[in-house]
């Protein structure tokens, strides 16, 4: 069932197109108040926001290029650059801190060489704080590429950090 | 023989294994030749013995837990031979945890599958919906004013109130949204909701569009609930086929369709004006009030917004009627409330009880204190903007009044427990620096002063001039609580100032205790 989200599949995305990201933003025209819809679409079809989507949207959709620009930047979703081929989001909110998140989410950053936020140097792994995956019953939670991972410890941890640096 | 087993889909039974250890009993039935029938349900929310298998036994569902695939060999031989095993809890139902609750709103939560109408229909669903089609709009609204409901999203405002106030607007496109952006942390009854019983909710939404003459809902579902949104979509997709959304609902002469929108991981979203602006398709920007949601909502047009769980319980009132749902609870909170057991806890899940029920049987009976096993500190309730609270008022009981008498709130119904291990400036520090993090920036109170706070309480930790960062830390608090457009700024001074009345000794200053002397 492709809603399990089992298995961290690698993230594999097509480059920026301008005549695919037309038809993508296309398919939302019909829905009220499609903005968000498209841009989930575009960022699911490559990776990111691609600079140039803004104009498109924006002439499409007949609204200014700044208004879609200050969407794009005002939600922590929508890239403005392509992720690494995975991405390990750690939760870092209070039920994760108190069951502790802390210790583990500094061990990632050592591990990885990069700080929360960022993408490893070898383009492997974006490593990211999320703000809740509501796990907090099996607090400190973790997700790989969708796939949601609870009752972290050091060693769960580690799993998950050699997985995303494949 | 075919042996049914209930295996959760739940995202927090997923984190634990549960798709591991459904693919081992699966593989292993050929092995000890036994058919076995899995059913996928949600969560009962004992997050403890997840992954929790439960069998159907003619005496009724035996659980299992915490089941790991290695089990699976020696767990269907022990239920093939209906003998003892170590991981044997008995029936769910009896479960001492389970048994204790007031399961109004979370009944067939962790019972059904949660991707069939019929299922749904076999455990009384659709009930509610039916009294609602027989008694007509104007009853509908009266029997969910006279329940008591109060948001449940944390606000607590009748949600009777607010539907007879988009009843009564002229007939034009009106709408309902339902909340599911469930940013607090320590909370997660909503997405509970959405992956094990979606259709109480589509019903609830379904009878409050019936109640106030709107068409169209939307359920706005935060981006990283995943499996909730995927199971929201089948559960729609489902109701349709079913007629229980569409053009005649029920065979009736109304009509009513809902989309899922998924949100892009803001968390001021959760704040109603907010999330409005956002299912706009715009930046989620904190509207000023009025004009209300009710009168001019969503593309302007009167719209009824309420949390997940408000929805949810509207079924099961409709049902029952308001007086069976008014007669649990007490003083101005009436019916029940899902609570969230959450962080540093033993017996961490989802506990649903009368109002009432106080802070200390919750955390220290219910949740047996901590799972490091060291002495609990403190604990926050109602997610990030909710205070501190220490052991001395554990005697509060889950109530709004009683929450706000103590400068406290009980939000969307979380608790995270802390040990002694917990530097308390630090959270207050975090509470700030979420705020900053967060805010929309709308309002100056709460774009400026979070960050301001933030130095602030940085100076305190390091021990410049005490007294006057205090004072100056207690005077911007209540700028913001006070100044603030919306709850982000406005409660944020919740958590801050609970960490420094109660735990000042974390600040530097003499302990409550001594200071008090």
């Amino acid at each position: 069932m492709s809603t399990m989200h089992q298995g961290s599949r690698q993230q594999t995305r097509v480059p920026w197109n301008k005549d695919i990201a037309l038809t993508r933003i296309r398919e939302w025209l019909d829905r009220e108040g499609p903005l968000l819809l498209i841009l989930h679409a575009l960022q699911e079809e490559f990776g990111y926001i691609d600079e140039a989507a803004e104009p498109l949207i924006a002439e499409t959709l007949n609204i200014t290029r700044a208004e879609v620009h200050g969407v794009v930047t005002f939600y922590h979703d929508f890239r403005r650059e392509p992720a690494g081929r995975h991405t390990l989001k750690l939760c870092r909110a209070e039920a994760c801190q108190a069951a502790g998140g802390d210790p583990l989410a500094r061990h990632a950053e050592t591990r990885l060489g990069v700080s929360m936020g960022n993408t490893a140097a070898d383009g492997s792994v974006t490593l990211e704080p999320v703000y809740c995956l509501g796990l907090c019953a099996i607090a400190p939670s973790a997700m790989l590429d969708g796939r949601v991972v609870g009752r972290l410890d050091q060693g769960r941890l580690d799993t998950l950090l050699a997985e995303a640096q494949q | 023989m075919t042996l049914r087993l209930f295996i959760p889909a739940d995202a927090g039974a997923l984190a634990v294994g549960a798709e591991e250890v459904a693919s081992a009993l699966r593989a292993a039935a050929p092995r000890q030749k036994v058919a076995v029938d899995v059913v996928r349900t949600g969560s009962r929310g004992l997050y403890w013995l997840e992954p929790m298998v439960e069998v159907q036994t003619s005496a009724g569902r035996v659980a299992y837990g915490p089941v790991a695939a290695s089990d699976a060999e020696g767990l269907l031989g022990a239920i093939l031979a209906d003998g003892a095993h170590a991981l044997r809890q008995g029936l769910a139902e009896e479960i001492p945890w389970l048994k204790r609750q007031t399961r109004l709103t979370f009944a067939r939560c962790g019972v059904v599958d949660p991707r069939s109408l019929e299922d749904y229909r076999a455990h009384d669903g659709c009930k509610g919906l039916d009294r609602a089609l027989a008694l007509g709009p104007a009853a509908t609204v009266e029997e969910v004013v006279q329940s008591g409901l109060r948001g449940r999203g944390g606000a607590g405002f009748p949600t009777g109130i607010k539907w007879r106030t988009v009843a009564q607007t002229p007939p034009q496109q009106k709408y309902i949204v339902c909340n599911a952006d469930e940013g607090d942390s320590g909370t997660f009854a909503d997405r509970m909701i959405m992956e094990g019983d979606p259709f109480v909710l589509i019903e609830g939404v379904v009878i409050a569009g019936i109640a106030v003459g709107a068409t169209k809902g939307y359920v706005y579902i935060r981006s990283e609930y995943p499996h909730a949104a995927a199971t929201m979509e089948a559960a729609i997709a489902a109701a349709r086929r079913g007629g229980l959304l569409g053009n005649r609902i029920a065979n009736s002469s109304y009509a009513f369709d809902m989309e899922v929108r998924v949100g892009a991981g803001a968390y001021v979203c959760g704040e109603e004006t907010s999330l409005l602006d956002s299912l706009e398709g715009k930046r989620g920007l904190v509207r000023a009030k009025p004009p209300l949601p009710a009168h001019k909502g969503l593309f302007g047009r009167p719209t009824v917004i309420n949390n997940v769980l408000s929805f949810a319980s509207v079924p099961i009132i409709m049902d029952k009627g308001g007086a069976f749902y008014r007669d649990f609870g007490m003083g101005k909170s009436r019916g029940t409330i899902p609570i969230q057991l959450a962080g540093n806890i033993k017996y961490g899940g989802l506990f649903e009880a009368a109002f009432g029920i106080t802070l200390g049987e919750l955390v220290d009976e219910v949740g047996g204190g901590t799972r490091s096993g060291r002495p609990v500190r403190a604990v926050q309730v109602g997610g990030p903007l909710g205070a501190y609270f220490p052991r001395a008022l554990f005697d509060t009981p889950f109530d709004y009044e009683a929450f706000a008498a103590r400068d406290g709130l009980i939000g969307h119904g979380g608790i995270v427990v802390f040990d002694d291990t917990v530097d308390m400036a630090k959270q207050a520090r975090f509470a700030m620096e979420f705020c900053a993090i967060e805010s929309c920036g709308k309002c100056t109170p709460c774009r400026v002063g979070s960050t301001r706070g933030v130095e602030v309480i940085d100076h305190i930790i390091r021990g410049e001039n005490r007294a006057a960062n205090t004072a100056l830390l207690e005077d911007l608090c209540h700028t913001l609580k006070f100044g603030s457009l919306c709850a982000l700024g406005g409660f944020t001074p919740y958590p801050v100032m609970s960490a420094l009345t109660y735990f000042p000794e974390d600040f530097g200053a003499p302990p409550r205790l001594l200071a008090a002397e």
